[in-house]
C-alpha cells in the first residue's frame, strides 16, 4: 500500500473541510491500526480470499463439481486432481471450491437475518425496561436455555432438510446470545447525558433507538457476528454432516466430511480437505473478529 | 419565569428533595449550592424533565408542566448543560450531527445557517462541525454542548455544575461566555454547583442546600460580604477560602 | 536548613514512550523536600501526579525515569533494587490517592485491614493488632472506632475512607507523605477535617507532606511552599504566603481566571498560554 505524502497528510490532519474528509480519516486511522496486526490482517486475508474463491467458483475450479466417472472414483490427490476424487469419481477440489459458495451463503443469510433481530429486541428492551424487557429476555432466556445444536437440529428435523431450513435453524439458535448483549449495551448507554440531552430536546423513542443506541452498540454485535461466523459455519456443516443441511449432490462441506467418512481408512482425504477449509475459515474469521475488536470496541485501548 | 413550590422528590425510600420553593425571574441567575447528595442535581432534573417522578408544582413561563410527559414546545424553553463535557455528546456523532439533531427533532429549517451561527456564538470555529468529540478539548465539547443547548433558542439554561470538570483557567472560559450570551440574549440561568466561588460569581441569589431543603436564599452581596442568617452557610463559604488552621477545634 | 532534606530531586524527567514519538510528561523538575507541607499546583496534563507518582517508582515498564538526583533520605531512589524500593514505597513514603473507594479492599472489613498492616509492618499478635488499629483510628479523630472497625468500604463515607486510609499509612510511621489530590473528592465540611489531620501529623510528628492539587486556594492555605507545573515543568516556586505576589505569568494567570468569593470580578482574566513557557 503506498500512499502518496500528499494524500496520506491530508488523511491524517484533524482540521476537517467537510464531512467527507472526516469520515476518510476516521477510515484510514481504523485502517492503520487493523494493518498493523498481522494476525487480523491474515484473517482478513483469507476471509477476502474465500469471497473471491466463492465468487469466481466456475473459473476457479477445474472440474464440474457434479460430473460423475466411476473409472475414476476414490483416486488419491494428484497432479489431475489436486485433493483427489470422491466415492462418485468426482473431483474433491471442485466440490471445495463450490461448497465455499454453501458455507458463505449460510453464514452471510444467518447474520443478515440475525443482525437486525438481535438489535431490535435488545435495544427495546434495555431502553424500555420494565414489563417489555421481562417479557423480552424471558423469551431470549428460553431460546438460550437448549444446546445450540440441539436447539438447530430439531428445528431443521421440523422444517425438513434443506439449506434454507438450516439458514432459518441456525439463525434461531444464534439471535438470543446478540440481543442480550445488545441489551447489556443498551443499558450501560441508557442513563448517559447524551441520551438525557436527546430526550430532553423531545426525541422519541425510535429515534433514540436508531441514531443514539443502536450505533454505539454497532461495534460489539459486528464483533460477535463475525465470532459467530465460526460457529454459524460449524453448526452448518455438523447439521450437514447429520444429514439436515445441503442435500446430496450440493457441495457442502460438512456433508462432504460425512460422506467421506465411510472411505475414512481408505481415502483420508475426502474428509480431511473439507474438515481442514473448516478449520482455517473458521479460524480465519475468530482472527479477524479479534481485530475489528481493537479497531471498533472504545473499551480496549483508544 | 420559573416557579416551584412544595417540590418533593423521592427515589424508593429516600426522600431526597423535602418541600423546595423557588421563584427565578425573567434575565435573572439562580444558584444552587451544596454538597453532595443536598439533592440540588436532582431539582434541577426536575425542572428539566430529566426526573420524571415528582410531587408539587412547577411552572415555567406561566405555564403548569407535568412530571410525566412534556410538548415538544415545553422542551424547548428550556435546555440543559451538563456537567461531565466528556459524556454529554455523543461519541459517534460529530458536531454538526449533535446540533442539528435538536434541529430536526423540532422541525426548524435553515440547519446549516443556524449551526455555524450556533458555533459563532460559543467562539469556536466554523470547520469544527466535521470533528468528532474525542477531537475536542474538554473546554471546546463544553462549548459544542452549550451550542446545542441554546441553538433551540430557550428562555432558560440549566446548567448543572457546567464547570467542576474543566481546569481553572478553561473554567474562567466558560464562565465568561456563559455571563456574556446571558447578557446578549437575555437569558435565564439556573446554576448547580458545588462551588461557591463559581455560584456566586454567576448569581444574582443563592440558595443554599442541606438534606433536601433549602437553609438560606442571600442575595450575591451577601455571599461576598460575608453577611450570612446561616451557619451552615457560614460553613461553606469559610470551607471554600481555603484552609482554616482554627477549624482543628471543631473536631 | 542546614541538614540534608528529606527528599532532593534534581532535574527529573519522565518519558512516556508511545507509538509515534517519546513523549515527556516531566521534564527537568528540582525541588527539595524537608519536614514541612509543599504544594505542587498544576492543570490537568501539568505533570503534577506524574511527579508523584515517579517519586514511587510506580510506572508501567516502559516508562523512562531519569534524574541527576532522587534522593530520600540520602538514598538514590532510582538506582534502588526493586526489593528495597518496595520496602520503602508504603514503610517511609506514603501515598494517599483521591479516591479511598478505589484503595481500599472492598471484601474486607475496615479493621482487619488495618489490622493486617499493623501485623504485616510491626509483627504483633492479632488480638494486639486489633488494639493498635483502634488507636490509629482515634488519631484521625474517628469517633466511634469500634464501630467503623465493622464496617466494609463501601459502607464508609468519603471523608471516613480517606481518614481510614491516613490511619493506615501512619502505621507505618512514614517519613513522607505524597498526597494526590487528597480532598478533591470530598464535601467542603469533610475536607476541613482531613486537612485538619494531615497538618497536624506533620506538624507533630515531623513528617515531610508533598501535596498535589488543582485547588489554587487550598494549597495556598495548606501548604508553606508552591511548586506550579506546567507542561511538565515547575515554571514557579514560591512561599504560599506570597502567592500573590507570583511573578511567573502563568501563575498570575492562574490566580486571575480564579473566580473568587472575597475580591469579586465582573470578568474573569482568560489565560494567554506562551509557549516559550513549556520549552
Amino acid at each position: 500500500m503506498t500512499t502518496t505524502p500528499k494524500l496520506r497528510a491530508w488523511l491524517l490532519t484533524e482540521d476537517f473541510t467537510s464531512a467527507r474528509h472526516a469520515r476518510a480519516h476516521q477510515a484510514y486511522l481504523s485502517w492503520l491500526r487493523f494493518s498493523s496486526n498481522p494476525l487480523a490482517f491474515g484473517g482478513l486475508a483469507v476471509v477476502v480470499l474465500l469471497a473471491l474463491i466463492a465468487a469466481l467458483a466456475p473459473w476457479v475450479a477445474i472440474y464440474d463439481p457434479f460430473a460423475q466417472d466411476f473409472s475414476r472414483a476414490l483416486q488419491s490427490p494428484s497432479a489431475a486432481h489436486w485433493f483427489g476424487t470422491d466415492e462418485l469419481g468426482r473431483d474433491v477440489y471442485s466440490r471445495l471450491v463450490w461448497g465455499a459458495r454453501t458455507t458463505l451463503y449460510i453464514a452471510i443469510l444467518v447474520t443478515v437475518i440475525v443482525g437486525p433481530i438481535g438489535f431490535v429486541i435488545g435495544a427495546t428492551a434495555g431502553y424500555l425496561g420494565g414489563w417489555v424487557d421481562t417479557v423480552l429476555m424471558r423469551v431470549t432466556d428460553i431460546f438460550l436455555a437448549f444446546p445450540s445444536l440441539v436447539l438447530a437440529l430439531a428445528f431443521s428435523a421440523a422444517l425438513g432438510p434443506g439449506i434454507e431450513n438450516a439458514v432459518i435453524a441456525i439463525a434461531l439458535t444464534i439471535w438470543p446470545p446478540v440481543a442480550r448483549l445488545v441489551r447489556a449495551e443498551t443499558l450501560t448507554f441508557r442513563q448517559s447525558d447524551f441520551v438525557v440531552a436527546a430526550e430532553l430536546q423531545g426525541a422519541s423513542t425510535p429515534r433514540i433507538l436508531f441514531r443514539y443506541i443502536v450505533p454505539l452498540c454497532a461495534p460489539s454485535v459486528i464483533i460477535r457476528l463475525t465470532l459467530n461466523m465460526a460457529s454459524i459455519i460449524l453448526t452448518a456443516a455438523g447439521l450437514g454432516f447429520l444429514g439436515l443441511g445441503a442435500q446430496p449432490p450440493m457441495p457442502e462441506w460438512g456433508a462432504m466430511a460425512a460422506q467421506g467418512r465411510q472411505y475414512l481408512l481408505d481415502a483420508w482425504w475426502l474428509t480431511a480437505v473439507p474438515g481442514i477449509a473448516i478449520l482455517i475459515v473458521s479460524l480465519a474469521f475468530n482472527l479477524l473478529g479479534d481485530g475489528l475488536r481493537d479497531i471498533l470496541d472504545p473499551k480496549h485501548g483508544s | 419565569m420559573i416557579e416551584v413550590k412544595d417540590l418533593h422528590v423521592t427515589f424508593g425510600t429516600n426522600h431526597v428533595v423535602r418541600g423546595v420553593d423557588m421563584t427565578v425571574s425573567e434575565g435573572e441567575c439562580f444558584g444552587l449550592v451544596g454538597e453532595s447528595g443536598c439533592g440540588k442535581s436532582t431539582v434541577l432534573g426536575a425542572i428539566a424533565g430529566r426526573v420524571k417522578r415528582w410531587q408539587g408544582s412547577i411552572s415555567a413561563a406561566e405555564a403548569d408542566l407535568r412530571p410525566e410527559r412534556r410538548t415538544l414546545a415545553q422542551l424547548r424553553l428550556q435546555q440543559m448543560v451538563f456537567q461531565d463535557p466528556f459524556g454529554s455528546l455523543h461519541p459517534r456523532h460529530t458536531i454538526g450531527r449533535a446540533l442539528s439533531e435538536p434541529l430536526e427533532i423540532h422541525g426548524i429549517p435553515d440547519r446549516e445557517a443556524r449551526i455555524e451561527q450556533a458555533l459563532d456564538r460559543v467562539g469556536l470555529p466554523r470547520r469544527f462541525r466535521f470533528r468528532y468529540p474525542h477531537q475536542l478539548s474538554g473546554g471546546q465539547r463544553q462549548r459544542v454542548a452549550i451550542a446545542r443547548a441554546l441553538i433551540l433558542e430557550p428562555k432558560v439554561l440549566l446548567l448543572d455544575e457546567p464547570t467542576s470538570a474543566l481546569d481553572v483557567s478553561i473554567q474562567a472560559e466558560i464562565l465568561n461566555l456563559l455571563k456574556d450570551l446571558r447578557q446578549q440574549q437575555g437569558l435565564t440561568y439556573v446554576l448547580v454547583s458545588h462551588d461557591m466561588a463559581v455560584v456566586t460569581h454567576l448569581s444574582d441569589r443563592i440558595a443554599v442546600m442541606q438534606d433536601g431543603t433549602f437553609v438560606e436564599v442571600a442575595p450575591r452581596a451577601a455571599m461576598i460580604s460575608g453577611d450570612l442568617a446561616h451557619p451552615y452557610t457560614r460553613m461553606l463559604r469559610e470551607g471554600s477560602l481555603g484552609y482554616r488552621p482554627t477549624e482543628k477545634e471543631a473536631l | 536548613m542546614a541538614h540534608e532534606p528529606l527528599l532532593s530531586v534534581r532535574n527529573l524527567t519522565v518519558e512516556f514512550p508511545s507509538l509515534h514519538r517519546i513523549r515527556p510528561a516531566v521534564s527537568s523538575v528540582s525541588f527539595d523536600l524537608g519536614r514541612e507541607k509543599v504544594g505542587i499546583i498544576g492543570e490537568s496534563g501539568s505533570g503534577k501526579s506524574t511527579c508523584g507518582r515517579a517519586i514511587m517508582r510506580l510506572h508501567p515498564g516502559r516508562t523512562r525515569i531519569t534524574a541527576d538526583r532522587m534522593a530520600f533520605m540520602g538514598q538514590d531512589l532510582l538506582t534502588l533494587p526493586e526489593r528495597q524500593m518496595r520496602a520503602i514505597r508504603g514503610h517511609r513514603i506514603a501515598m494517599i490517592l483521591q479516591d479511598p473507594k478505589y484503595s481500599l479492599n472492598p471484601v474486607m472489613t475496615v479493621g482487619e485491614q488495618i489490622a493486617e498492616t499493623v501485623i504485616l509492618h510491626e509483627r504483633l499478635p492479632r488480638r494486639a493488632a486489633r488494639i493498635r488499629a483502634m488507636e490509629m483510628l482515634e488519631k484521625v479523630h474517628i469517633r466511634d472506632p469500634e464501630r467503623v472497625m465493622r464496617l466494609y468500604p463501601h459502607e464508609v463515607s468519603g471523608g471516613m475512607g480517606q481518614r481510614v486510609m491516613i490511619s493506615m499509612m501512619l502505621i507505618a510511621k512514614p517519613a513522607l507523605i505524597i498526597a494526590d489530590e487528597p480532598t478533591s473528592a470530598l464535601d467542603v465540611s469533610v475536607r476541613q477535617q482531613v486537612l485538619a489531620i494531615l497538618d497536624e501529623l506533620v506538624t507533630g510528628s515531623d513528617m515531610g507532606l508533598l501535596f498535589i492539587s488543582h485547588d489554587l486556594n487550598l494549597v495556598r492555605s495548606f501548604c508553606d511552599r508552591v511548586l506550579i507545573m506546567y507542561a511538565g515543568r515547575v515554571v514557579e516556586e514560591i512561599a504560599a504566603a506570597d502567592l500573590d505576589r507570583a511573578q511567573h505569568p502563568y501563575t498570575r494567570g492562574l490566580l486571575e481566571a480564579l473566580p473568587s468569593l472575597t475580591q469579586p470580578k465582573d470578568r474573569l482574566a482568560v489565560l494567554q498560554r506562551d509557549p516559550a513557557w513549556g520549552a
